[in-house]
């Protein structure tokens, strides 16, 4: 589903990302962890061409996207949530949700609000859907923005800390959705800290540092035993 | 004997016997202004977009714009218009000196408004928008655009009131408006100057206060809302303090 070859990311100087292959196969959950700074986001970036890759190719579906006028295939397939959730905050939940289905995929409203109202029912949100962003708590708001990214009904989601900017008592309730979500055919790649998520969810999981995949495996052999070492100091400071 | 003082109320009865003078110039200020700030918010938007523009070439014709109007005194580009260019046989009516040169000037001030206003919108909000799949284009009108005016508003409005304030520069090429009609009445009659400048001051005031009152509201009112940072609207009412 998604592959990425020799891909390298400069930030002037800075190498972000060096020399990157991945392959994520159709459906398949991917969790990416690693210290910050270890380039996990620019990453994902580059999977959504947010981010230009400076060398290398990305493909999806086996279309090559970092070539001119391929931004149609990338937004065709990939859909987004961000730390930050970035609702859109003059518009009601509703719209927010509505308005790529209407403005790209050319939904009558009528049809945009039932698939936006099938999707508030999945994160638990029915109630909301006139409310703003900024009445919504933080986890709230977060599982509006897994509304609006599923709203657009694409095979590959992409997380990005979904739930580090929440306050401790909200996490739990965008995990439920998220691990409600896994159970489905779609393709997940999400960047996050929460290893009891990964290791319920994720076929795989991809630790990183300093621009480059350094360790891959199964979630269970690799929180148990990692062979980086590395890795294993990672791992020692973030489990408590 | 008459009062020589020069407030006198005798010099008010000779000013308000004149009324409909002072009227019909306080009417071609209001449409002096009217004009200018159509022209000078659809230059601003023009050059503010501009501004942020990912090719070069069109951020470079914007700073050229703003620079060069928000560093010349308004009244050389009256004066150019109303005196030089008539060399190259172009001649303008005083009324459409005041839209132009007006509307050019402050169009430079309001392009700033509006490059600060969408440069203050969070970059997670581009980001957003484009993950979804939005163009620029769309990205800008859908998206960008409808917050960065809720949030430009307020220094809008206090550019609009310095706007009619400086139509009075047409009194300096005898365009018939407010300021102009004080001045050349008094001189010409009975030098009841104070009278005429406290009366056409009043005119401009009563046009200007409720903007600059409602301009002060609204802003309170989005701070509030937490639509936007005091200090982010501060930032951007500052991009104009040049003027
Ligand atoms: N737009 C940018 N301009 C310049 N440098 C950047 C940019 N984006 C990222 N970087 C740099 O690239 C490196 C990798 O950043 P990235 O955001 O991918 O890390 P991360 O693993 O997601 O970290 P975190 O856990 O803090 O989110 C960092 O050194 C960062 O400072
Ligand atoms: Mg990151």
């Amino acid at each position: 589903m998604i592959k990425l070859e020799h891909v390298t990311k400069k930030f002037g100087k800075l190498t972000a990302l060096s020399d990157v292959s991945l392959h994520v196969g159709e459906g398949e959950k991917v969790v990416i962890i690693g210290p910050s700074g270890s380039g996990k986001s620019t990453l994902i970036r580059c999977i959504n061409r947010i981010e230009e890759p400076t060398e290398g190719e990305v493909f999806i579906g086996g279309e090559l996207v970092t070539k001119k006028n391929a931004l149609n295939i990338v937004r065709r397939n990939c859909a987004m949530v961000f730390q930050s959730f970035n609702l859109y905050p003059h518009m009601s939940v509703l719209q927010n949700i509505t308005l790529a289905p209407m403005k790209l995929q050319h939904k009558t409203k009528r049809e945009a609000e039932e698939i936006a109202y099938k999707y508030l029912d999945r994160v638990g949100l029915r109630d909301k859907a006139s409310a703003r962003p900024s009445q919504l708590s933080g986890g709230q708001q977060q599982r509006i923005a897994i509304a609006r990214a599923l709203a657009t009904q694409q095979k590959i989601i992409l997380f990005d800390e979904p739930t580090s900017a929440l306050d401790p008592e909200m996490v739990q309730e965008v995990l439920d959705v998220m691990v409600s979500l896994s159970q489905e055919s779609i393709t997940m790649i999400v960047v996050t800290h929460e290893m009891g998520f990964a290791r319920q969810v994720a076929d795989r999981v991809i630790f990183m540092d300093d621009g480059a995949i350094v360790e891959e495996g199964e979630p269970d052999a690799f929180f148990e035993n990692p062979k980086n070492e590395r890795a294993r100091l990672f791992l020692s400071k973030i489990i408590r | 004997m008459k009062s020589m003082s020069p407030i006198a109320w005798w010099r008010f009865e000779l000013l308000f016997s004149d009324w409909r003078l002072f009227g019909k110039a306080f009417l071609v200020t209001l449409a002096v202004s009217g004009l200018s700030l159509a022209l000078a918010l659809i230059l601003g938007m023009i050059f503010g977009l501009l501004s942020r523009s990912k090719y070069r070439v069109f951020r470079i014709i914007a700073r050229v714009y703003v620079e060069l109007f928000q560093n010349i005194p308004l009244v050389i580009i009256a004066f150019f218009m109303f005196n030089a260019l008539p060399y190259a046989n172009i001649m303008l009516s005083t009324m459409t000196i005041g839209a132009l040169g007006i509307g050019l000037y402050h169009g430079a001030y309001i392009s700033e408004v509006v490059r600060a206003g969408i440069e203050s919108i969070p970059q997670g909000q581009f980001e957003a928008a484009n993950s979804q799949g939005f163009s620029y284009f769309s990205t800008m009108i859908h998206i960008i655009l409808p917050q960065t005016i809720t949030i430009i508003l307020p220094p809008l409005t206090n550019q609009a009131v310095n706007l009619i304030k400086n139509t009075s520069v047409l009194a300096m090429i005898s365009g018939g408006d407010l300021m102009y009609r004080a001045n050349s009445w008094a001189a010409s009659g009975s030098s009841s100057y104070a009278p005429a400048l406290i009366v056409t001051g009043a005119l401009y005031f009563i046009v200007c206060y409720p903007l600059a009152t409602a301009a002060r509201a609204y802003e309170k009112h989005i701070i509030n809302a937490g639509l936007v940072t005091a200090a982010t609207e501060d930032a951007i009412v500052a991009v104009t303090d040049s003027e």
